[in-house]
């Protein structure tokens, strides 16, 4: 590893599954935001030391079984459970959502869109908590606009899961709009109990420079854990 | 049936038919919960009037699977094969039997 790609305080590592799509687009909303990218692979069965995870989207192993469910028993995502326990940020986006949802880090679960369509489109959201280690840069109440593009989006949970998530304020994204898949109280993003753990639909990675996406809102979330892992903010 | 009832406990062979052998076999149904919208399932419902066959009111769209397991997996094995991983219990219902 050269000097200059060990020079950034704030190493985050984004993990690769067979029929992993996004990995790259997240490495590069890292850099972008000014931390270290490190790659982790599916085999992986440690972190490489990195000071948080992205789990990012695509169709890790075909989809089979069920989104998500074959790469939530990987090696590597059993060292993100270890690390997520003792307040390692992770961020699953689409396809990591799924993953992070099938591994029982977050609670409830991604299904069918309720259309049958697979929807990809720049969606209008609104951050409803700054108090995680994702949103942080966030003002809370803030609408943003980031790409959707999935077919199982549909977010569920039973009424005591969902009842949990409202009161401890841990909604974090809702769909603003006609809803792209009839997610339950339009909810596009959820965090854990401990604010550290994130996951959502939408692709905050694909909105980080005008050149490449519909806005430069999704980059504010590699910025806040940042300042989440360096200390200066209080998560 | 509740969730996860393992049905058919007393496991019999199958006869011999071919290189493998006499193995049990075990069959696994996956259906979403009742409360889970299953829109793949209304859209078999949709077309099949459209094909001229008439009276059905709801078609739920559920994953069947097929286990040849040796003859010491015992019923608490097949359940956490089942509940761990075969079905999400989040999101469905699952039954075990030996065939």
């Amino acid at each position: 590893m050269s000097a200059d790609q060990t020079s950034a305080a704030c190493r985050i590592g984004v993990i690769t599954f067979p029929g992993t799509l996004d990995d790259v687009d997240a490495a590069r909303a890292v850099r972008h935001a000014g931390a270290q990218p490190v790659s982790l692979w599916h085999a992986d069965d440690d972190l490489h030391g990195v000071d948080a995870v992205v789990v990012p989207g695509g169709f890790s192993y075909g989809d089979y079984l069920r989104a998500g469910a074959i790469a939530a028993r990987q090696p590597v995502l059993r060292a993100v459970v270890d690390a997520a326990r003792r307040g390692t940020p992770v961020l699953g986006i689409c396809n990591g959502f799924q993953i992070l949802c099938e591994a029982g880090l977050l609670p409830g679960a991604l299904v069918r869109n309720a259309g049958l369509h697979f929807v990809c489109r720049d969606q209008r959201l609104r951050v409803e908590t700054n108090a995680t280690a994702w949103t942080g840069r966030y003002a809370a109440g803030a609408e943003i606009v980031v790409p959707l593009k999935s077919i199982e989006g549909r977010y569920v949970a039973d009424s005591s899961t969902l009842a949990a998530l409202e009161g401890q304020g841990r909604v974090v994204l809702r769909y603003l709009g006609t809803s792209p898949n009839g997610a339950v109280r339009d909810i596009s993003g959820i965090a854990s109990a401990d604010g550290r753990v994130v996951g959502l639909m939408p692709h905050p990675e694909h909105a980080i420079d005008s050149l490449t996406g519909p806005s430069t809102d999704g980059l504010d979330f590699f910025r806040s854990v940042i300042d989440a892992v360096l200390g200066s903010v209080p998560v | 049936m509740a969730a996860g009832d393992l049905t058919g406990k007393r496991a019999t062979k199958r006869e011999n038919t071919g290189s493998l052998g006499t193995v049990p076999r075990v069959v696994v149904d996956v259906v979403p919960k009742p409360e889970i919208l299953d829109p793949q399932g209304q859209a078999i419902v949709r077309a099949l009037p459209r094909m001229g066959l008439r009276g059905v009111r709801d078609v739920r769209q559920g994953k069947h699977f097929e286990l040849d397991v040796d003859d010491d997996v015992d019923a608490e094995t097949l359940h956490r094969i089942a509940g761990e991983l075969l079905a999400n219990p989040v999101i469905e219902n699952w039954t075990v039997r030996r065939l």
